[in-house]
């Protein structure tokens, strides 16, 4: 194991970037549209706003859904409703976590 | 090299069904996907737990495997491969298991890898590399989560950040590396969002860009601040007297100033003042909520049983007439 250091790094907080077209979030999670569109239609991301897809534009933090719902969907063997269920149910734990954090 | 019992990993006996495997791994892979478990070292034993899977699912790598001998332990180092290895298998190909074998250990590595690099669908981090043959590809996004202080986030200051990334090197082994990395903290970041460092993530494949680092962040406990969203709260002790008779206090902010407050006349417990723009520095700034909290003066104190027997004697107060 070996030790590098580099300088400091900027970066912005992804949730607040710039919207995403269909064709970025494509590109940045190597999925192919029709993935994109079915996970769409299962509510685990939705377009802030546009009507055609050729319009839509994203929220920043639909990487991170898009990614987690493929990693589950692959290495669980759901299908695309099975990780928009378990995605939605781990943002219920987390919302609940973070509101005992605040009882204790 | 380490020997590794790949069906103790997946809690099944040496004469499990291909059913009772299947089923197993399936759970285990549930429990420790590191997208479900908060369990700290979840990542390495779902890659253990997948790695095991991958070999005792294939009927002949299973074969293969049980016929390096029932001898080794979990563990136990200095094993080789028999040199008759391969001769009844042809594993060493590459191509051959669907899985990366660079997410693997080198016992896994050794016995099915061959060509261990970008072969086949890729394992855990995959999508990247799917399918690549000659193709430029994106590397793949890393993502950690970092801790920081309310005062990092309230004050946008640099933190230093130690990753543990694993790296392909030259001759395509993969070797982790500690990587320190100072971070520039965006001013009012809230808790659960993502710092998105471009091209600081995994390397591309055949010269594509590299992937980009995503720290997602936590706050860690602060002593007197709670924080929810861009809100900042503190409970602020003040006594019986000052909460009926109205007061001015001061108390500390989260920018490490004070601010003097006054307490109306007559404020319950729990009651909620409200400084605007104190909270999380942002576009819209979040606020800063000091929360009442009445604290009674023991009995031990001077005076303190003597006033509270006037107040019971003298005062017409009943809290409890509602609940009848």
């Amino acid at each position: 194991m070996s030790t590098s250091t580099i300088n400091v790094l900027s970066g912005n907080i992804l949730e607040e970037g710039a919207s995403l077209t269909l064709v970025e979030i494509c590109h940045n999670c190597h999925t192919p549209a029709e993935t994109v569109i079915k996970l769409i239609e299962h509510g685990v991301i939705s377009p802030t706003k546009g009507v055609t897809s050729s319009q839509w534009r994203f929220h920043q933090a639909a990487l991170i859904r898009v990614d987690k719902a493929l990693r589950l969907k692959h290495d669980l063997g759901v299908n695309i409703a099975g990780a928009a269920l378990a995605l939605e149910l781990l943002d219920e734990i987390d919302h609940l976590k973070q509101q005992l954090k605040y009882l204790k | 090299m380490e020997y590794k019992d790949y069906y103790n990993i997946l809690g099944v006996k040496k004469d499990a069904s291909q059913t009772d495997i299947k089923r197993s791994y399936r759970k285990l892979a549930r429990k420790y996907h590191p997208d479900v478990s908060k369990e700290a070292d979840a990542e390495g034993k779902f890659k253990e737990v997948g790695e095991a899977y991958e070999v005792l699912k294939d009927p002949e790598k299973r074969k293969a495997y049980d016929q390096l001998g029932s001898d080794w332990k979990a563990g136990q180092e200095g094993f080789q491969p028999p040199p008759d290895w391969e001769q009844n298998f042809d594993f060493g190909q590459g191509g051959y298991t669907q899985g990366n074998a660079q997410d693997y250990s080198s016992f896994f590595e050794d016995l099915f890898g061959g060509g261990a690099g970008a072969n086949g669908s890729q394992y855990y981090h995959s999508r990247a590399g799917a399918g690549s043959g000659g193709f430029q590809s994106k590397g793949e996004n890393v993502r950690a989560k970092v801790m920081i202080d309310l005062e990092d986030s309230i004050n946008g200051t640099s933190q230093s950040f130690t990753l543990q990334m694993p790296e392909v090197n030259k001759q395509g082994q993969v070797i982790n590396k500690h990587r320190t990395l100072k971070v520039k903290i965006p001013k009012g970041i809230k808790e659960g969002q993502t710092i998105r460092l471009s091209k600081q993530g995994n390397p591309g494949l055949g010269g594509g860009e590299r992937g980009d680092l995503l720290l997602e962040i936590g706050f860690n406990q602060h002593r007197l601040y709670t924080v929810d969203g861009k809100d900042i709260y503190l409970n602020a002790p003040v006594t019986p007297w000052e909460a009926t008779l109205g007061a001015k206090i001061s108390v500390p902010t989260p920018d490490g100033k004070k601010v003097a407050m006054t307490i109306p006349v007559d404020s319950q417990q729990g009651r909620k003042l409200r400084l605007k723009g104190k909270g999380l520095p942002r576009k819209e700034a979040g606020d800063f909520f000091v929360v009442l909290q009445i604290a009674l003066p023991p009995s031990s104190l001077s005076n303190v049983k003597e006033l509270n027997e006037k107040m019971r004697d003298e005062i017409d107060f009943n809290p409890r007439s509602y609940l009848f």
